[in-house]
Formats: C-alpha cells, structure tokens, sequence
C-alpha cells in the first residue's frame, strides 16, 4: 500500500487542473496546453505507480478486503426517525482486476489525446477545461465502488463530451451532439431507476448493528442483504428482477455501444474531432462493458445465467453487422467507428461464456481495442489534418509518399484484424476459445468467426485503397509525420506489440478477479427465483 | 376566555400582521414620496426582512388560531401553524425577497418608477395572500386567500402596460382566473352543504360517517382541484401559464412561477392532508378516507401536466415561454411526491421546492439581465453569447443543467428523491413515464446551449459585462446549486424538520 490517496488522486488531479485552466489567462494558449500535458503525464505516472504497487493476488469483485488502494469515509449520511431509516452514501474507491487495466487505459488514452488536441486553435482554454472534466468523470467511473458515485461520474462526461463534440467538431455537430447526449441519457435513466431499486431491495449491515439502505456496490452483491420484500430481491415471489437486469442491460449496451443502440456512434465519431475520438472510442465505449462486468453480472446472477445466450446473440449480431457495414463505408472514420461496432461484439461474446478464459478475453480486448481504435483514429485524423478529406478513393499510393506514417498503419491495421503477435490477436482468440467451449453458445461462436474474415477484408481493403496503387497526383507534396506524431504512435505501437508477444503482462493483473467473478457469477444463488422468466 | 383566544391567534399570525402594516406603510409612503420613490423599495426590503424575522422565530411552534369556541370542535381553527407552512411560507419570502433584489436591476421595472409603489404594495398583497393559503385549514379562508393573491397578480401580469403582449397576458389571465375561482367555489358550496361546515378538520371527521353522498363529494372535490391546479398550473389548467409568463414583466414571470406554485402546493397538499387523510402510520404512509379516489386523479394529471409542459416546451423559441412549459413540467413532477401519500413523498417535495427555487429564479435572472442587454429573450438572439458573455452563459447553463436534472446539481437531488418516493411506494410505471419526460425535458434545456456555444451568430454578438451586484446576486443563486448537488445532507435534513402538518 502506498502512503497517499492515489485513487483520488487520479480522479480529481484533472479536476484541479480544469480551475487552474480557467484561471489561466486567453492569451497563452500554449500555457494551457502545456498544463494539460502535465497533468494527463502525472495521471500517468500515477498509473504506473499503482501498478508498481498492485498486488496481482488479490481478487476484489465482492470482497471488500481484496480490493486494493480502498478510499471509504461516509459521504452524506442523514440519521433519521424510524420510518425514514438512514441515507448514507460512500465515497468508496478501490481497484481489482475488472478496474485496474481500464485505470492504465484511461491513463494512457487520455496523455495521447492531450497530444493529438495540439492542433485546437478555437476557444482553447474551454477545450481543455472540459476535456479535463470528462477525464475526470471517466477515471471515477473506473475506481468508484459506489453504485451512486459511480452514477454521479457516469452523468459528468456527458456535458463535456456534448460541448467537445458540439463545438470542435465537423459540419453536423449539432446533430452528432444532442443524439449522443440523448441516447446516452436515455440509457441512464434506466440505470438510475434499478440503482433506486436495488437501494430499496438490499441492506447493509453496520457496525454497530443495524441495517441501512445502501448503495454500496459490494453489499448489493451479496444475496444474503436482500430484504424479502424488496422489488428486486429474489426472495420476493413477484420481483422485478428479470426486467430490471434489461432496464440497466440496455442502459450500459447503448455506451458499448450494442445493435440496436449503435445509430449514435458514427455519427458522434465523424463529427468528433480526432482527440475526442480517441477518447470516445478509447475510453467511453468501455464503460459499458465495464458496468455490466461491475454491476450487471454480479448483482443479478441469476439473470445472468438466464440470459447468457440473448448477451452472445447480440455480441454475434454486433460483430457481424459492425464488419458488413464497415465494408461498405466511403468515409475512412466511418469505417474505424463501425469496426469499432464490431469489435466490441467480441467483448460481448467473451462476456457472454461466463468462463475465465472468455472474460479475461473480454477484458483484455477491451484494453486492446482501446489502444488500437484510438490508434487507428488517430491515424485518420493525420490523414484528415493534411488533406481535409477523409473520402476513401480519394487517396491512392500514399506508401511511397509517407513510408513511416503507412508502417504505423499497417502495424494498427494488422492489429486490428487479429495477426499473430499482435495484442488483438490474443484476446480475440480468448474470446473464441472461451465461447466456444461453452455448448450452449457455441453456433453464436461459430458464426462470429466470420467476422474476422470480414475484418480482414475490409481493413485489408481500405489499405490497399489508400495506400498503394498509383499515387494520386493530388497529394504529392504531403509531410510524412512530425515529432508530434510520432510521440502520440510510438507508445501505442510499443503496447500493442509487447502485449501481442507478452499478454501475461496484462493477463496477470485480472485473472485472479476474473476468476473470482465468475465462481461469483456461476455459483451465487439468489434463492428461489421465482420472479423473472 | 374569548380574549385569550383572540390574543393567542394574533401572536400566532404576527407575521401576516406585519405584512399588513407593510402594505399599508408602502400605500402611504407612495402617496407622501411622489417625488422621489428612491426609498419605496427599501421599505419593501425592509418589511420582507421583518417578516421573515417574525417567520422565522415560530420555527418549532405549531398550533390553531382563530378557534371556533361554539363548536364541539373547538380545539380547531381557521389558521393552522407548523412547520410544513412555516417551510412554504420561508419559500414565498426568499422568493420575494430575490424578486425586489431582481427588480432593483430590471430595466423593465425602472422605466416605469413612478408607478413603483403600486408595484410594491401589490407585491405585498401577493404575499399576503400566499401567507393565508399556506396556513389556511377553512374553506372560506382559503377561497379568500386564493382571491386576494390571484386579484393583486392580474394587476401585475399586465403592469409595464409597454407591450401589447403585455394586457393580453392580464386579461387572459383574468377571464381564466375567474372562470377556475368560480368553479372552486361551486365546489366550497357544495362541500358545506355536505357536511354544513367549512372547517377542513370538521369535515374530515364528518366526510368518515356513512350518510355522507360520495358522487356530490366527488363533483365538490374536482371543482376545488380546478380551483388549485389552476394557481399551480397543472394541466388541463394550464393554458394561461404561456401567455402570462411571456407578457409579465420577467420580475414577476419568475415570482409567479415559484411563489405562487409555492403558496398553491401548500394549499393542496394541505387541504388533502387534513381533510382526506385519516391517520398517518408509523412508517409515514398517509391513509386516505375513502370516499374520493384522489391517487388516480393526481396520477392522470400529473403525467398529463408534465408530458403536455416537456412536449409543448420542445418547439418554443421564446426564453420565458420555454420556461413557462418548464414550470408546467415541474409541477407535474411534483405532484408526484404528492401521489405517493406518504411522508417520503412529501420530504421529496419540500426538497425539490427548495431547489427549484434556486435553479428557476437562476435562470429567470439571467434570462432579465441577458434582456436588459439585447432587448430581446427570443433564443435566436443568443446565438455566440457563450463566447462574448462567459459568466452570464455558465450560469445559465448550470441553472438549465439543474433544471434537467443531471448531476452534479442540486436538481438532480430533487429528482432523485421524488424518484426514492416513488420506488419506495412501488410505483414503478409512474417513475418510468416521469424518467422518460426528463429525457424529452433534456433536448430543450440544451437546445439554449446550443444556442449559446454552438450556433454561429449571424452578427457579432454583445458582449454583456455584470456589474458587482449582479454577480453576487447570480452567484448567491448558483454556488448552492451546485454545493447542494455534491453535499446534500443539511437539505435534505431541513426538509425532514419541516414535515409537521397538524392533522386530526
């Protein structure tokens, strides 16, 4: 254990470094640039300290001993008269296996952005506070251990990620903006109605005897805290549980974001500017599979197991239609942000086996396909800086022109469809073996597999469409990449590669809490389940 | 015997008394200064302060004034005090104290200081009138409230006389007004035909007997829910809530908006406590008499007032319009904390009031002091402010954001624990509807953001500088809406010391 609250620390360091922005007067851009470099570096650093001192034994999940670096004093705590009860809240933080890869990530994704926003001219010290603010709401996500703090978070990004997208973005932004916000929102409405209702369904017990609501997500998990007559206690013959599983289901698919709730990506993503790309296809996808990982599978097991092959249905669906349609894309961004689709259908369908190869699979892709999108992305925005378009025949033959900057592409590309020694190839092929030993969704497996084929073809494709054939006379005079760039590559490369050659660096860190969630996840009763389907 | 009465009723209500003698000061003073008014606001200042002194000092104390010493129920009377109207009635005096600071900067409200006694004095008799609605337990009483606060109103939605909006709004307001006050009446005739008596106590104990006609009871009662749905602007009541907010001077949009659904919230959860409520349990659930079916009532009008104020306010392009929907959608989730029944629901209300007012009075100020530079609240003409006006937009902003009820806001809180209320009471359909209807409310709320921050402006837009005072007065309105978003423990347990409505 380390000696500081290093948890808070990475939360609320941005946050601090948004008034110190605002204080900052307009006329020195860079002094607010140089700041967020800063600050996004210590975050990072602070990554790798908590790293350094993380122990890879302990498995966190439901026990609120083996989670590491806690944070835990009472928040707002209202002693009531008897029929009220008391409100108490937490402000509870702490890492294990599930949290501690997306920790790095957002770590990580977030210094590559502040590298990539470089290039922001208009209104900088606003685009930098806010992007600040929505670093902060992600990390918080990650680390809270407090259904409500977690929602607070949850709800912080949307505002930054609206003006990011609403002011710095392309030519329909405002359309992009508010379908983001509102799908979003209307995704975590649901979210906050089960959060209601599991406060109602469970107690926990206090030290000195008695039994409060709580929002605690620890004692949430636990069958024993559940209260016969709660709405969405198992215990209660007419619970609620089946539906409220889908209600908070569907509000984490829509950030993933799963078929049907994908509309709003390609839209945010080519109206985007490159950094909040990154970002949102880095990070914010995530957070769904994060919350239904944190929330969904150990809350209500038993749905879990109910439904597990409607969650591989879907990850199929999201897999195949994502690779389809990214196939038949003309805009270079609007490709990456449907094979984004795709690739986040792997997460589902890891998820979805309930074994410990599949969601270590999971996760794993899910910290490598943060490195490669926000990779990719920030390779289209290069392209889209010099050029101005990102219209996939407009190019041809930039190989010769910008030999460097295609090595990284092709390095990103084969990353993406899943070479060998590569780090997608290792946790997609986790994923598979995962879900394919599972009898009950080995078909759903089966065909998933096409998508692979698919993603070659299309990644393959754009390749040869941009980069090799004839040079087109257009662009001959484009700059192959600056010292800028390659600080924003460089890193991204060494990662995916290092993690394609040596998983067990990333692996090590969650298999012992993805093996304690799924004997959670497998084995917990919730009594009789009568309720649900 | 009849002195003591008399004398422990008086120290009851001193501070209506003072109230009384502020409105006269204030007739007075505007008939000796008609050369100078500088100080006629002041007074009104002062008398507000006085009164809320005099408020705040029965803090704790609860009794009847005014008891009928002929009846059997002699213990009864016509004024009740506690703390559930010494909450209401704090609410109408922070308002109105916000309103006269408001004025103080409202250029609408300086062009026309000759006439600012009048403006004072019938502030005041809006005052008076909320006071005697919050405390009133006697139908006359609560009919003459409802009329001294509705005729003071009608003067002053038509006051400026500047815009041809402006009489319109008045008139409307009037024909409406009277149309509702009269079928409240109706009702108030037929209740005590009822039951031969006015006293809210009495009739709840004679409402229990057997002889009682429920088809009578239930016409009596619906004609009474006009009547109020009417002040606080609930649908199907609610037509005249658009035009008055758009032709009133903004001073007195934003006072109607909350003290006037203030005092009307108070009535109704008033007059339904203390005459439908047979006992409250020990857990807090209110149980209601059985002869009129109030849940499903309130139910349908409540999801009818906010779905109707969401959907209407999504095509306005007129600031005050847009918030006039938008306070038609917050008394339907309101009413909400209400259909509950219990005293969860009614915590729920008293917290989501508080911070309503805070984060509607926000805006409503920012929306005045953006119109005494632009001239204009027509959402359009702020296209690029947010870049010219950093401080005004923030603010705006933050009050909108609060308005939605995201986090981290203090409207959040009042969200959450209307929603706590409704879970807890297993009304989970009602819930989902009242989620849904934020998530409509989101898309015009940001829409002025958009304007804000998004739009590019066809020509440079002003930039508007605050002076000191309004800084102040913006801040002291938006730093508790965030504090109570991130700590809202002293709020919440405010509103658990205010849950005191003297029943049977």
């Amino acid at each position: 254990m380390i000696g500081f609250p290093i948890l808070s620390l990475i939360t609320f360091l941005p946050i601090l470094g948004m008034f110190i922005i605002l204080a900052l007067p307009k006329e020195q851009p860079k002094n607010v640039k140089y700041l967020t470099l800063a600050i996004t570096a210590i975050q990072v650093v602070l990554a790798i300290i908590l790293l350094a001192n993380y122990n890879y034994s302990a498995a966190g999940i439901y026990d609120e001993k083996s989670f590491q670096f806690i944070e835990k004093f009472r928040w707002i705590n209202i002693t009531g008269i008897s029929w009220l009860g008391t409100v108490k809240i937490d402000y509870f933080m702490g890492v294990d296996g599930l949290s501690t890869p997306m920790v790095l990530l957002t770590a990580l994704i977030s210094f590559i952005a502040t590298l990539s926003s470089w290039t922001i001219e208009k209104s900088v010290k606003g685009y930098f506070a806010l992007f600040l603010l929505l670093d902060a709401g992600m990390m918080g996500v990650f680390v809270a251990l407090d259904f409500f703090l977690f929602y607070i978070f949850w709800e912080l990004m949307l505002l930054p990620m609206y003006f990011l997208i609403g002011i710095w973005g392309g030519p329909r932004k405002e359309y992009a903006a508010i379908k983001f916000f509102i799908y979003t929102l209307f995704g975590s409405v649901f979210i906050l109605l089960v959060m209601i209702g599991l406060y109602f369904s469970a107690t926990e017990l206090m030290q000195d005897g008695a039994r409060v609501h709580t929002f605690n997500m620890l004692a949430l998990m636990n069958p024993a805290n559940y209260s016969p007559d709660g709405i969405l206690s198992a215990l209660n013959p007419n619970n609620l549980r089946l539906i409220a599983y889908i209600a908070l289901f569907a509000g984490f698919a829509i950030k993933i974001p799963m078929f049907p709730f994908h509309t709003w990506l390609p839209d945010a993503h080519v109206e985007a500017p490159t950094p909040i790309s990154v970002i949102l296809a880095g990070v914010l996808l995530k957070m769904g599979t994060y919350g239904i990982l944190r929330i969904s599978y150990p809350m209500f097991p038993d749905i879990t197991r109910q439904l597990m092959w409607y969650i591989a249905l879907f990850g199929m669906i999201n897999i195949i239609y994502g690779a389809l349609v990214a196939l038949a894309q003309k805009d270079f961004k609007k490709l990456i942000a449907y094979s984004s689709v795709s690739h986040m259908g792997y997460v589902l369908l890891g998820m979805a086996s309930l074994t410990t190869v599949g969601i270590n699979g999971a996760i794993f892709q899910m910290f490598n396909h943060g490195t490669i999108t926000a990779m990719l992305f920030l390779i289209v925005g290069v392209i889209y800086d010099r050029t101005h378009t990102r219209g996939l025949n407009d190019f041809g033959g930039l190989a010769t022109q910008m030999p460097v900057y295609t090595g990284f592409v092709t390095v990103a590309f084969f990353a993406a469809i899943g070479l060998p020694s590569m780090s997608g190839f290792v946790s997609e092929a986790l994923v598979f073996l995962g879900a394919f030993g599972v009898e009950l969704i080995r078909v759903l497996t089966m065909i998933s597999t096409l998508g692979i084929l698919l993603g070659a073809g299309y990644m393959l494709w754009t390749l040869q469409r941009i980069f090799f054939g004839p040079l087109n006379e257009k662009w001959a005079s484009l700059k192959d990449l600056d010292g800028r760039e390659y600080a924003m590559f460089i890193p991204l490369t060494i990662i995916i590669i290092f993690l394609g050659v040596y998983p067990s660096g990333m692996l090590n860190i969650m298999n012992t809490s993805v093996n304690s969630l799924v004997s959670f996840v497998t084995t917990t009763i919730h009594s009789t389940s009568l309720g649900g389907l | 015997m009849a002195n003591t009465n008399l004398y422990h009723s008086l120290s009851l209500i001193t501070p209506e008394i003072f109230l009384s003698v502020a409105l006269v000061v204030l007739v007075l003073a505007d008939l000796v200064l008609h050369k100078d008014k500088k100080l006629i606001p002041y007074i009104a200042l002062l008398g507000i302060i006085g009164t809320g002194y005099l408020t705040i000092s029965q803090f704790g104390m609860s009794g009847f004034a005014f008891q009928n010493s002929a009846s059997m129920f002699s213990s009864y009377g016509m004024i009740t005090v506690d703390s559930f109207g010494i909450f209401f009635k704090s609410i109408v005096l922070i308002s109105s104290l916000l309103i006269i600071l408001f004025s103080f900067q409202s250029e609408e409200i300086q062009k026309i200081n000759d006439r600012i006694g009048e403006y004072y004095a019938l502030i005041f008799g809006m005052i008076l009138g909320m006071f005697f609605m919050i405390s009133a337990t006697d139908l006359i009483l609560i009919y003459l409230s409802m009329e001294l606060m509705s005729l003071s109103s009608y003067v002053l939605a038509g006051f400026t006389k500047l815009r041809d909006r402006n009489s319109e709004a008045s008139l409307k307001y009037l024909l409406y007004g009277a149309v509702s006050s009269g079928l409240m009446l109706f009702g108030i005739s037929l209740v005590y035909g009822l039951t031969g008596t006015t006293n809210l106590y009495i009739i709840n104990s004679l409402i229990q007997g057997p002889q009682i006609n429920l088809f009578t009871l239930a016409f009596a009662c619906i004609l009474i829910f006009a009547g109020i749905g009417y002040k606080i602007s609930s649908a199907p009541f609610h037509f005249w809530t658009p035009d008055v907010y758009e032709g009133a001077p903004i001073t007195i949009t934003a006072f109607l908006s909350v003290a006037s659904k203030a005092a009307g919230f108070a009535l109704l959860i008033r007059f339904i406590k203390t005459t439908f409520v047979s006992y409250v349990d020990p857990n807090g659930w209110w149980h209601l008499i059985n002869v009129f079916d109030w849940k499903t009532l309130i139910i349908a009008v409540s999801i009818l007032t906010m779905t109707l104020g969401n959907f209407s306010a999504l095509w306005q392009n007129n600031m005050k319009r847009m918030l006039a929907y938008s306070s038609i959608a917050h008394a339907g989730y309101l009413l909400l904390g209400l259909v509950v029944f219990s005293n969860q629901g009614l915590i729920a209300i008293l917290i989501y009031f508080s911070v309503y007012l805070l984060m509607n009075l926000g805006a409503f100020l920012v929306v005045m002091l953006i119109a005494n530079r632009i001239g204009s609240e027509d959402i359009d003409d702020y296209n690029g402010l947010g870049i010219t006006s950093p401080f005004l937009s923030v603010s705006l902003a933050i009050f909108l954001i609060s308005l939605t009820g995201l986090p981290p806001t203090a409207g959040f809180i009042g969200k959450l624990y209307l929603f706590i209320a409704l879970v807890d009471a297993k009304m989970i359909a009602v819930a989902v509807i009242a989620l849904l209807n934020t998530v409509v409310s989101l898309y015009y709320y940001i829409r002025v953001l958009k304007h804000l921050y998004l739009v590019k402006p066809v020509k440079e837009p002003v930039a508007i500088t605050t002076s000191f005072s309004n800084t102040v007065l913006v801040s002291v309105l938006m730093l508790p809406v965030i504090f109570f978003g991130i700590y809202f423990e002293p709020l919440v347990n405010f509103a658990k010391s205010c849950l005191l409505i003297l029943g049977l």
